[in-house]
This record gives C-alpha cells, sequence and structure tokens, in this order.
C-alpha cells in the first residue's frame, strides 16, 4: 500500500483524484526535504525557500482537490485575508524585530493544532474505523496538548522578546513539583476522556487544554533572556511535533513527514544551542539558572579602565587585524548599519576586519547574522566563534558590542561559574580589547565578568549606536 | 631619594643600568635623584656629559653612592667588596641568578638590605615592559647571529653572480624562547634559510610567523615540554632519544647552529655532541647560548671561540655586553619600569602584595624570600584544558543518565506500538520515525550563519497543519466547520508570514 494514503481503503481502486492527490503529496514531501537540505548553504538558500513555497502550495492544491469532503468557501474565506495579513506583516517589519515575530509564528501553528484537535474531536472529517476510536481519541489528546503547549509558550517568547514582560526567569518555588503535578493530571485527564462517550469527553479535554496551556506559560517564564536561542528553536520544535500529532489524529502522511521533519530540525537546533552553551537540553527547559557543581563562583572585582571614543579611534587606526565581537546589546541598540560603515571605512584602509559570532549571541539563533547582512556585511568576513578562536591572539584590537556572558573568561578559569564550561570567544588574548558596554550590569546570566578587569581591557561606556557614530565620524575625519 | 648607579665592576662587563635617557625619565617622571659613578657609561658610549644633560649628579667614587643612595641599580650580581658596602634599609636592583647564588642572598641578607633579582619578574603580561631576561635575550640571539657571521666563511644569503652561484647558508636555530626567535628573524633577515626546533610544539605558530620552518618530532607520547612559566621542563629519555636524532641528521645539513636551550635551575641539556660536531661540514659554526649554564654543546668552552675539527664552537657569556649600547638602553627602560612598578620615588615601596614585586624580591629587610610563590602564566593551552575539562565532564555524565533513561523510554513506546496492533497507527508511526531521522540528517549540514532563515522557513513548513484545517473545515457539525475555518486561517498566516519574513532575510545575504 501507499506510505502517503491520505484515506487508507484496503486495497481499493482509488478514485483518480485521491490517487493524484497521494502522488502530489509525495511530491510536496521531498520539496518540503530539499528546501530544509537547500538551506544549508547560502549559495542554495534562496532555492530553498522556493522549494518550500512550491512544495506548501502543491500540498494545499492536492488536498483541495483530492481529500476536503467540502467547505472550499469558507477555506477560501480564511485564506485569502490570511495571506494579506501575514505578507504584510512580514514585509513591513524591521529585521530587529525578527525573533519576536518567529515566536508570534510558532505560536499560530500551536493555535492550528488545538483548534484541528477539538475540531476533529466534535466531528472527526475522516471516517475513522469503529477499532481504531481509541487511538483516534489519543491522538486528538495528544495533539491538543503539544498545540497548547507550543501556543501559550510562545506567546510567552513573544512577550518576552518583545520586551513586553521581563526576561529574567520566573523561578518559582517547588516549580518542578508543580510540571510534574501539571502532567499528572493531564494524564489523568486523559484516562477520563477516554472512558467516556464523546459528548461528555469534551470536558476533560477542555480542562486538559487549560493545564497544558498553563504548562507553556510557566515552562517558558522560568527560562532566562540568555536561553531564549535555545527556546525558540524548542518552540520550534514542538510546532512540528504539533503538525505530526494533527496527522496522526487525521491520517494524513503529509502531516506527520512534515511535521516530524520540522520537529526533528528544530530539535537538532535546539542541541546546537545547548552545545554552544555546554549545558545540558534539559537543564535549560527546566529553567532558573544555578546547576553550578556547588562551590562559590569566585567574585570578581578589581578596577576597570575607561577608553574614550577618541582612544578608540586611535586603537582602530593602529590596529591592522580586527575582530569585531556583537551581542545583543548591539540588536538593541540597532548599531549594526553605523558600524557596518565603520567595517567598510577601515576595510578600505587595508585592514583585515572580520566578525566573531558566538552560536548563541542574540536572542534567536543566527540573530546576529540576519542582522549584519541586513547592514550590508559581506558574509565571507562573518566568522563562527569555531573558526576565529584561534586567530584571537594574533589580533591586534577587538571590539565588544554589547556582550557579556559570551566572552566571558570565567566560563574556562572559574569551575564554580555558573556558566563554566560554556565555549567563550576568548578576546582577551588580544593585543587590546575594547568592551563597548551600557555600564557594569552584569549579562543575562547574572554573572561577574573578569574580562573587564584584564589589563588590556578598555571599557567605553555609552549607548553603542552614538559611541559608533562617534567612531565613525573620527574615522572619516 | 636617591637612586645611585655604580660602575660594573666585572672585568669585561660594558653594560650599565641607567643610560642618560632612562636616567632622564627617573628623574623627570619617578621623582628620583640619580648620581651615577663617573665612568660608568664609558664602555656603552654613554658619556659623564650625557649623564650630566641629563640631570644626574657625577659621584668620582663608587663609595660615595653606596654609602648614599637608597636605591642602587646594577647589571651584573654584586662582588663581595660591594656586597659589603650594602646598607641597612638599602635596595639592590640588578641580575642575581637567586637559584644558584643562594649564598649571596645569605650574605645580602647578613647586611639587613633588600635585594631584588630582575630575572625573577614573573612572565605575566603585566610585567613585560619590566622583563630584562626577555630584553637581554633579544640582545643575546641577534648577537649570536653576527657572531657566527663574523666566523662564517661564506654568504648568509645565496646569490647568483656572474662570478657564480652561491648557496644560502642553513641555520638550525634550537629553543624557540625569546633569544631563539630573535636569532631566527636576525639570520632570516641576513637572507638564510632557518629551521628551528623546540619541545614546547606550541611556539611553532610563532617560529613560523618570523620566517623559519617548525621541525617536527615523531615522537608518541607527552609532547608538551612547557611549564606553567612559560618556560621549558626536563623531558623524558624516549623525547630526548628522538631529539637527538633529530639533531644529529640536521648536523649533516646545516652550516649554522645556535643553540639556546635552557632549563631554569638546571645545567643546561647537552645536545650538540662531539659526533655532531665531527659530522658538520669544516667551517660550520656553533653559538652556544647557553655557555653560562655549561653549554649545550659538549665541545663549549666559556667565554671561548675554540675549533673542533674545523668547526667554531663559541661560547661568549657576555653576548649582551658586547651590545652594550642597545643592552643598557633596555636594561635600563626595565628598570625604570620597576621602579614606576615600585611606586617611583614619592610612593616608594617593596610591596610583597603586588604580584610582580613580590616575585622579583628575593631579600627583603634581611630575609631572604627566595623562592617566590608560583604565578601562573595566563594562557598556558595546557591549564585551559584541565579547567574546561572538569564541567564538561560532569555534563557529559548527566546526558549519560538521560540517554538511558531516552533508551528505556523509547523501547517501551515502541512495545506500546506494537500492542496496539493496528496496521493504519503501525504506518502512520514508521512514516513519522523515518521522517525525524530524514530531517536529523538534513539539519546537520546547515551553516550557522543561517540558522535564523532555516528556523523561519522550517516554521513555514510547519504551517502544513492548514491541512488538517482543510479536512476538518468540510466536517458536517458547523462548530467543527468553524474550528476548522479558523486553523486554517492562523496556518495561513503563518504560511504567509514565515515564507516571507525568509524570502526578505535570505535576500540579506550578500557576499
Amino acid at each position: 500500500m501507499s506510505l502517503l494514503n491520505p484515506l487508507p481503503i484496503a486495497s481499493e481502486m482509488l478514485p483518480l483524484n485521491q490517487s493524484l492527490a497521494t502522488v502530489a503529496y509525495l511530491v510536496a514531501a521531498v520539496l518540503f526535504i530539499l528546501s530544509l537540505a537547500g538551506l544549508s548553504h547560502q549559495t542554495s538558500a534562496k532555492r530553498g525557500n522556493l522549494l518550500g513555497i512550491v512544495g506548501m502550495l502543491l500540498a494545499v492544491g492536492a488536498t483541495v482537490i483530492g481529500v476536503m469532503g467540502g467547505g472550499r468557501l469558507m477555506m477560501a474565506a480564511a485564506i485569502v485575508p490570511a495571506v494579506l495579513i501575514g505578507a504584510r506583516l512580514a514585509a513591513r517589519l524591521s529585521m530587529d524585530h525578527l525573533p519576536q515575530l518567529v515566536a508570534i509564528l510558532h505560536s499560530f501553528v500551536g493555535l492550528a493544532a488545538v483548534l484541528v484537535g477539538l475540531s476533529s474531536h466534535i466531528d472527526p472529517g475522516i471516517n475513522v474505523p469503529a477499532g481504531e476510536m481509541l487511538i483516534h481519541k489519543i491522538e486528538i489528546y495528544v495533539g491538543v496538548f503539544i498545540g497548547a503547549l507550543t501556543f501559550t509558550g510562545s506567546i510567552v517568547a513573544f512577550l518576552k522578546l518583545a520586551e513586553l514582560i521581563g526576561g529574567r526567569a520566573l523561578t518559582l518555588p517547588g516549580r518542578h513539583v508543580i510540571n510534574v503535578l501539571l502532567l499528572v493530571a493531564c494524564v489523568g485527564l486523559g484516562i477520563w476522556y477516554c472512558r467516556v462517550d464523546d459528548v461528555a469527553a469534551i470536558t476533560p479535554l477542555l480542562i486538559m487544554t487549560a493545564i497544558s496551556s498553563l504548562i507553556g506559560v510557566h515552562m517558558v517564564m522560568a527560562i532566562g533572556g540568555a536561553d531564549m536561542p535555545v527556546v525558540v528553536s524548542m518552540l520550534n520544535s514542538y510546532s512540528g511535533w504539533a503538525a505530526a500529532a494533527a496527522g496522526f489524529m487525521l491520517k494524513n502522511h503529509l502531516l506527520i513527514v512534515t511535521g516530524a521533519l520540522v520537529g526533528s530540525s528544530g530539535a537538532i537546533l535546539s542541541y546546537i544551542m545547548c552545545a554552544a552553551m555546554n549545558r545540558s537540553f534539559l537543564s535549560v527547559i527546566l529553567g532558573g539558572f544555578g546547576t553550578g557543581s556547588g562551590g562559590a563562583a569566585a567574585v570578581v572585582e578589581g578596577t576597570t579602565k575607561e577608553f574614550s571614543v577618541e582612544d578608540t579611534i586611535a586603537m582602530l587606526e593602529e590596529a591592522q587585524s580586527i575582530v569585531i565581537v556583537p551581542g545583543y546589546g548591539m540588536a538593541v541598540a540597532q548599531a549594526q548599519h553605523s558600524l557596518a560603515e565603520v567595517v567598510r571605512t577601515l576595510l578600505k584602509r587595508n585592514k583585515e576586519v572580520r566578525f566573531a559570532i558566538h552560536p548563541v549571541a542574540g536572542r534567536l539563533p543566527g540573530h546576529m547574522n540576519v542582522l549584519l547582512a541586513e547592514a550590508n556585511v559581506p558574509y565571507d568576513i562573518v566568522l563562527e566563534m569555531d573558526e576565529i578562536n584561534e586567530d584571537m591572539s594574533d589580533t591586534d584590537a577587538i571590539l565588544v558590542i554589547g556582550a557579556n556572558d559570551i566572552v566571558n573568561p570565567a566560563a574556562l578559569d572559574d569551575p564554580n561559574s555558573p556558566i563554566a564550561g560554556m565555549p567563550v570567544i576568548e578576546v582577551w588574548t588580544a593585543k587590546t580589547c575594547v568592551v563597548m558596554k551600557r555600564g557594569m550590569a552584569t549579562g543575562y546570566a547574572g554573572v561577574g565578568n573578569p574580562l573587564f578587569f584584564k589589563d588590556n581591557t578598555y571599557m567605553l561606556f555609552g549607548d553603542a549606536k552614538q559611541n559608533i557614530d562617534a567612531i565613525l565620524k573620527g574615522l572619516q575625519r | 631619594m636617591k637612586v645611585g648607579v655604580p660602575k660594573e665592576v666585572y672585568p669585561g662587563e660594558c653594560r650599565v643600568a641607567a643610560t642618560p635617557e632612562t636616567a632622564r625619565r627617573l628623574i623627570g617622571k619617578l621623582g628620583f635623584e640619580v648620581v651615577v659613578e663617573t665612568g660608568a657609561g664609558d664602555a656603552a658610549s654613554f658619556h659623564n656629559e650625557s649623564y650630566r644633560d641629563a640631570g644626574c649628579t657625577i659621584a668620582d667614587d663608587p663609595t660615595e653612592i653606596w654609602r648614599d643612595a637608597d636605591v642602587v641599580l646594577k647589571v651584573r650580581n654584586p662582588q663581595d667588596h660591594e656586597v659589603e658596602r650594602l646598607r641597612e634599609g638599602q635596595v639592590l636592583i640588578c641580575f642575581l641568578a637567586p637559584a644558584q647564588n643562594e649564598t649571596l642572598l645569605q650574605k645580602i641578607a647578613d647586611r639587613n638590605a633588600t635585594a631584588l633579582a630582575v630575572e625573577a619578574v614573573p612572565r605575566i603580561s603585566r610585567a613585560q615592559k619590566l622583563d630584562a631576561l626577555s630584553s637581554m635575550a633579544n640582545i643575546a640571539g641577534y648577537r649570536a647571529v653576527v657572531e657566527a657571521a663574523g666566523l662564517f666563511g661564506r654568504f648568509f644569503t645565496g646569490q647568483i653572480t656572474a662570478a657564480g652561484k652561491v648557496p644560502p647558508a642553513k641555520v638550525l636555530v634550537i629553543g624557540a624562547g625569546v633569544a631563539g626567535l630573535a636569532a631566527i628573524g636576525t639570520a632570516r633577515g641576513l637572507g638564510a634559510v632557518v629551521r628551528a626546533f623546540d619541545v614546547r610544539p606550541e611556539v611553532a605558530d610563532q617560529v613560523k610567523s618570523m620566517g623559519a620552518e617548525f621541525l617536527m618530532l615523531e615522537f608518541e607520547g607527552d609532547q608538551q615540554g612547557g611549564t606553567s612559566g612559560g618556560y621549558a621542563k626536563t623531558m623524558s629519555k624516549e623525547f630526548i632519544d628522538a631529539e637527538m636524532a633529530l639533531f644529529a641528521a640536521q648536523a649533516k645539513e646545516v652550516d649554522i647552529i645556535i643553540t639556546t636551550a635552557l632549563i631554569p635551575g638546571k645545567p643546561a641539556p647537552k645536545l650538540i655532541t662531539r659526533e655532531m660536531l665531527r659530522s658538520m661540514r669544516r667551517g660550520s659554526v656553533v653559538v652556544d647560548l647557553a655557555a653560562e649554564q655549561g653549554g649545550n654543546c659538549e665541545a663549549t668552552v666559556p667565554d671561548e671561540v675554540v675549533q673542533f675539527e674545523g668547526v667554531h664552537v663559541v661560547g661568549y657569556r657576555d653576548l649582551t655586553s658586547r651590545l652594550a649600547h642597545t643592552s643598557s638602553q633596555l636594561y635600563g627602560t626595565n628598570l625604570y619600569h620597576l621602579l614606576d612598578e615600585m611606586g617611583g620615588a614619592e610612593q616608594f615601596d617593596v610591596d610583597m602584595e603586588d604580584d610582580v614585586v613580590r616575585s622579583a624580591t628575593v631579600v627583603k629587610d634581611g630575609r631572604v624570600t627566595w623562592p617566590p610563590p608560583p604565578v601562573a602564566v595566563s594562557a598556558t593551552p595546557k591549564e585551559k584544558v584541565v579547567e574546561s575539562a572538569a564541567p564538561s565532564a560532569v555534563v557529559e555524565k548527566k546526558i549519560g543518565v538521560f540517554d538511558i533513561s531516552l533508551m528505556v523510554i523509547a523501547a517501551l513506546l515502541l512495545v506500546g506500538v506494537a500492542m496496539t496492533r493496528d496496521q493504519g497507527f503501525i504506518t502512520d508511526f514508521t512514516v513519522f520515525l523515518l521522517s525525524c531521522l530524514i530531517g536529523w540528517q538534513v539539519i546537520w549540514n546547515v551553516t550557522a550563519s543561517l540558522h535564523a532563515p532555516l528556523m523561519s522557513v522550517t516554521n513555514a513548513i510547519s504551517g502544513i497543519i492548514i491541512v488538517g484545517g482543510m479536512i476538518q473545515v468540510g466536517a458536517t457539525d458547523p462548530v467543527a466547520a468553524w474550528l476548522g475555518a479558523l486553523a486554517i486561517f492562523v496556518a495561513t498566516l503563518n504560511i504567509a508570514g514565515g515564507f516571507l519574513i525568509t524570502h526578505r532575510m535570505l535576500g540579506l545575504f550578500r557576499k
């Protein structure tokens, strides 16, 4: 039998439209795989995105022709305004708001999964054989659970990223116990749900939806701002699992395939982010910070030395090789455009200028790369931490802009530091390092940074954008 | 406060502890008074007039200096008659070789004086500007090549002239410390082909950056020859055997060998045997920079140039003194920075809390304070490995437990799947797992710079949930149909928004 059979009717001839739809689904699934594969390199990325669009159109078209039972008018009425609104939103949004946009889009998938699940519970759009009712119910239950979790989790992530609520981790006392109790409640409700008839079963389903939503909120609230890249990619993964669960309940293989693709890709991204912070996925998800291995972290103190804008200009003018390490602070100050101008000015003077990007810099995987690309910085001078770390000691000047934890030597030196073992960009090995910062506050991890007290480190306090503009003026003089 | 600079009394020593220029800074910037013994700088071409112009007082007699000065700056360690002139509370700063000169330290302590050994300054970045050992090593490395060039009967650089072709000289430098690197640079500057060897593989890049070839040792086992102080340590027997085989092979090829191998506080290792000298071409030159510590070459005679089977072996211990002008200038500057570190004339203090001053101080107010507690050099690769290994091991262990529980859960899940005995579900599950694997495979290749667009494209693709909405919108129950329509609406928002934002993002990336 066909692996992509949308409506299993054993060993009967399919009607032509269903048969066509099945094949179209297969093509769409292949296109999605190629789309993701295309995204692995700069050169093929645009084609990858196009393949994804084609796959999506094909999937929708095939569903209309071969799978839908009716309601095409309603469908059109829902799709048209949504396309317009979605496109308008994405077209007008500035790249500075990218992380929150991605988060809110994840929530839509979660919401859709909940709606599909509830709808399927009320009236299955497919014929479910009597013997498979139990499995179908479990599938609905699981689908709604993941969907609700993704929905509220993404909304909280959106609020945090848009800075509508504080970015700090909310650590309720006994939060692990709360989570476990909520989960147990969900399982209990699930048993209730499976045992009663459809009409009565809506009650446990709705209660569970509420509880699952609560878990989503609580889970993301407990995760600190610096872990946001992990959260966003984790929610990305969940949105995939939610789609896969919907596929199970609707017996739709395209949904299963695509959901699984997205789910596992998000999971890998989360894993990569966790590896970049040398933390286990579990410790990030369980939230809070303080998994340190006993012992108090060394107290960081000393005196810092300040640089003026003029000093910084002089340093850049003397230096032959320069590395810039941007962090979330650059995004906040929207300094990337001025910075790109500075880089162009320096490149014109035949200096070697490169960017060093830490995998978890910013609030979204690859956040810094997008911002720099937006400012027209060529991507071949934007390097990953691993590519550039060993060149640090040969570098004349380092400019750290709005980054803190990712350049913290305590991660390597102090085994008791909360960020111990996290790979960091070793800026302190360069000849001179200038750290541009608003003030002496700690990073999101709340860890003091001994870098600021090193002999070859100088602080340039103030708004990053204004300072970089001033540097630009000075260089062009 | 008065700083005294006596003339060096050691035979043949041409250096002086302060030059007119460093004296001017001691007076002008740090506020000291400087007294210089008459003729102290003559051998280094600094004359009394220049010192006077810089604001120094010229003393006719060394006793005057030892009597009046609060701080005495010297180059070589003091001779017995000088030690006897030390006063209580006087501070002496010079080369003291504290590890080899315990009796001297005791004698100074008996005079209730304080002494700082400039070679005991720790090798940390803050102290680089007062590291006299490095300054002197740099000069010795340069001078070693100049001495070799003087004795060597050929060009360093290869030339093709009307009168025929001259091959370039081949130089082997053993030990790529400051002296070794200076020798490499100088020999390269003269046009020679330079190779270098060091027991610390981490210096290979420095060697290459100076234009020399770094000789690697074919050897299994502990290759790390560095200590936490940035110096070499004694190596294992196997290592030394492999090393000697390398030198024996090189000796047959090269024209000039410059050895700079020293292990702190130990006699220099014997690296060039008589056997190797015999295998060298006649007219070749060996310059032994370790002559002070017994020499790296078996034929070395301290302070002399000897001929061994036609090979010149240079054992000068005073290479820096043979470049007295520059040596004095650099040494004087190092001392200036040391005195600056100690607070200048105003707040002059032998502060035992200060890492640098503590390490350098070998006698404090009549008490021997050598050896100092160790100060680790900040960027040694070895330590870094140890420190970062500890926390990551903890995490790995956590993952181990996590992995096992995951496996158990997976096994239970699979049993559960089989228990359903539901053909449709098992097929769905097969599709699901295979798709996860494909996703897993595909994503690993994504470059980190594309993580953001990848995330937004996968997000758009997860809008495939629209298909679920489309199936449900056809349901007969109106509520179910409406929920389906709503699902279509939000899923479409996601699809349109996700693909468009990805498109915009990708449009930004350019080479």
